[in-house]
């Protein structure tokens, strides 16, 4: 696609350097070091528990690195005050596991939620802009639904929605393929790339769902013990001859990862021998 | 053991220093808050004090009733059964009124607000609304800490009114003591001091009660079982605290 | 909408109700109206002994309240109390040679101070001091004075 190679001008907006982040004893990030690139989707996998939603939590400065810069579009996040926090948070637009749409607004509220919260502008005007982002997602009819009698796959389509509603720079997507059934996943797969391509955005993909990042992602980082493992476009990946890459890009039970959770000896324990 | 026990001890004093900080930091947003969402409070109102009336009305009618028959059970030995009306006044406007007031609001409005923050938690809600640059102190905790503040003293009034009204009933009713008596009795005994400690009390419970169920909700661990917890937590703090609280305010309305 | 105005008329009503049921206790269940002169003037009288006086007892005169007691102190220099009452402007014709006692009301009631008129042209003002006192009737005293065969007068000046 030409537009993806015009839109990737060699300039990061997101610097991730010798980022060290831990919760309580266990370390989560040891060193990390990963580049978000304008205009491409840029997709974080790895196994269960490698910290990729914290990742994303440090990004936004829901939570603050031990030591390490993280830098977005230019400027270090680390001593910003509250407005100027905010200020940046409205240059991005996440999208959560399971959408957290506001349970005590409807549809279309949830979507009105930003602009009303950060415009004045007129409720025709929101109207319009509310209703040009539900019919991108598809879902224009069911304003006047609340969240609650939404499928799940709709709530992320009303979530996407409400993140665009801004027209934020960055959109950030927290596993947005889990639990969802074929078509939906088909959906949301096809949304994910014709929003990073249309609104000329840049895109950050947490998932562990291996294939359908092939399909969407320009370039992707798989993290394993709070380092990044591998990095690259999807084919390089697949290519890619290390162990870890090969058993978690091929799903293999075992491997790197060890399927057993660390426990004493097997044979052992069943005889009882470690009781004291 | 020692140890143990200094343990508990400094949690519990960083604790109460995180809700004291909590309540500063609420009170700070305050006129803010008032001028710019003045329809979220009045939402929090209807959903804290409109949605209670029933339950308060109806233990009120019952509470004053109980009162009544008390009263005069104890009261008819001395011959001194026209003080049925001032031993009512007294119980409901300076204590029963208050007490059971925020009693019954910690358990209907009280934990509908911290399952209601949790759960918001745990869906994500609340830091979905930071990624929106809108905080959720502003647009979710606030609006339902003063709705409630505001809701105690009214709810109060109508217990202690309702409450009265039962007394009445069963007393002059029920139990044929003269109407007159009961009432001027009433209020030749009770003045406003009485009625000001009343609403101090209903002022400073529907504080404590507010923050209770907010502050739970809002550091409820954001699982079902958290949430369920922080409920169940903001009952049992609630009635602690009120009880505590209704204590040094009677013994200094005492001096 | 048709929520929203739903929520907004139920808090409205539930604000009234609670309005309406503290004016309610302010006016209907207290006796505010029993003494609440503005404008009082303060007479001071001498008691040998006050019983169970307390400060806020009323004084009455007739049997309609006329003032309350605002202070009770021990004088050491003379050995006997001294009440402070405040009495309504309005009642600033009390003769300045009427009594005072220390009464109870019914057998097991709270203590107040009864005005008896005397017949003087002068009357009472602020800072004057009402000079016949009789003194809170002690039970046991009373009782221990029956005993001894003394009648129980118990009166002073």
């Amino acid at each position: 696609m030409l537009r993806r190679e015009m839109n990737a001008p060699r300039d990061n907006i997101v610097e991730i350097r010798d980022l060290h982040f831990s919760r309580g004893a266990r370390k989560i990030f040891d060193g990390l070091n990963v580049d978000i690139k304008r205009g491409q989707v840029t997709a974080i996998m790895g196994p269960s528990g490698t910290g990729k939603t914290t990742l994303l939590r440090l990004i936004t400065r829901q939570l603050r690195p031990d030591h390490g810069t993280i830098v977005v579009d230019g400027v270090d996040i680390a001593n910003l005050n509250k407005a100027e926090l905010y200020k940046l948070r409205k240059r991005f637009g996440m999208l959560f596991q399971n959408g957290a749409l506001l349970t005590d607004l409807s549809v279309f509220e949830n979507v009105a939620f930003p602009l009303r919260e950060h415009t004045n502008l007129s409720n025709r005007l929101i109207r319009h802009v509310v209703l040009t982002k539900l019919h991108a997602v598809g879902l224009r009819g069911a304003a006047d639904m609340m969240p609650g009698e939404l499928s799940g796959g709709m709530a992320r389509r009303v979530a996407l929605a409400r993140a665009m509603a801004t027209d934020p720079d960055i959109l950030i997507y927290d596993e947005p393929f889990v639990g969802l059934d074929p078509i939906s996943m088909g959906v949301i797969v096809r949304l994910v790339r014709r929003m990073n391509d249309a609104l000329g955005i840049s895109s950050i993909l947490v998932s562990h769902d291996v294939d359908e990042i092939s399909t969407v992602s320009d370039c992707s980082y798989l993290l394993s013990d709070g380092k990044v493992a591998a990095s690259g476009s999807p084919d390089e990946l697949n290519r890619a001859s290390s162990e870890l890459v090969r058993q978690f890009m091929h799903g293999m039970a075992d491997g790197p990862v060890a399927f057993h959770f660390a426990a004493p000896d097997y044979a052992e324990q069943l005889l009882g021998r470690d009781s004291e | 053991m020692p140890r143990e026990l200094w343990i508990t001890f400094v949690e519990f004093v960083r604790t109460f220093g995180a809700l004291t900080l909590f309540l500063v930091e609420l009170l700070i947003q305050v006129p803010r808050v008032f001028v710019r969402r003045f329809r979220l409070i009045v939402a929090q109102v209807y959903n804290a004090g409109s949605l209670s009336l029933v339950i308060i009305m109806v233990c009120g009618a019952f509470v004053g009733g109980v009162l009544a028959l008390q009263g005069y059970a104890n009261l008819t030995r001395f011959n001194a059964e026209d003080a049925v009306g001032i031993f009512a006044g007294f119980a409901l406007i300076k204590e029963l009124g208050p007490v059971i007031t925020a009693l019954l609001f910690a358990g209907r409005a009280g934990t509908a607000l911290a399952s209601e923050i949790g759960l918001m938690k745990a869906t994500d809600q609340l830091s979905a609304m930071e990624m929106m640059a809108v905080d959720p102190i502003r647009r979710v905790v606030l609006p339902r800490f003063l709705g409630g503040v505001i809701a105690m003293p009214l709810l109060t009034a109508v217990f202690s009114m309702i409450g009265l009204l039962g007394a009445h009933m069963v007393g002059v009713m029920l139990l044929s003591i003269d109407v007159g008596a009961f009432w001027q009795q009433m209020q030749s005994t009770l003045d406003l001091r009485d009625v000001s400690e009343g609403i101090l009390k209903s002022v400073v419970f529907g504080v404590i009660a507010s923050l209770l169920a907010v502050w739970e909700g809002y550091n409820a661990i954001p699982t079902a079982e958290g949430v369920s917890r922080a409920t169940t937590r903001t009952v049992v703090l609630t009635a602690i605290a009120v009880l505590i609280t209704d204590f040094m305010i009677t013994a200094w309305f005492l001096r | 909408m048709k929520k929203t105005r739903t929520v907004e008329l139920g808090a409205g009503l539930f604000a009234l109700l609670g309005i309406g049921a503290l004016f309610f206790l302010t006016t209907q269940a207290t006796g505010g109206d029993d003494f609440a002169a503005k404008e009082v003037y303060t007479v001071q009288a001498r008691f040998d002994n006050v019983g169970s006086l307390k400060p806020r007892a009323p004084v009455s005169m007739s049997g309609v309240t006329i003032g309350r007691v605002t202070k009770i102190e021990f004088d050491p220099d003379v050995l006997n109390a001294v009440v402070t009452m405040s009495i309504d402007k309005r009642y600033d014709r009390i003769p300045d040679d009427s009594d005072a006692s220390i009464l109870t009301a019914g057998l097991l009631g709270s203590q107040y101070v009864g005005l008896q008129a005397g017949g003087s042209d002068f009357y009472l003002e602020d800072g004057s001091e009402v000079l016949f006192t009789q003194s809170a009737v002690v039970l046991e005293n009373l009782i221990g004075k029956f005993l001894v065969g003394n009648s129980g007068k118990d009166d002073d000046e």
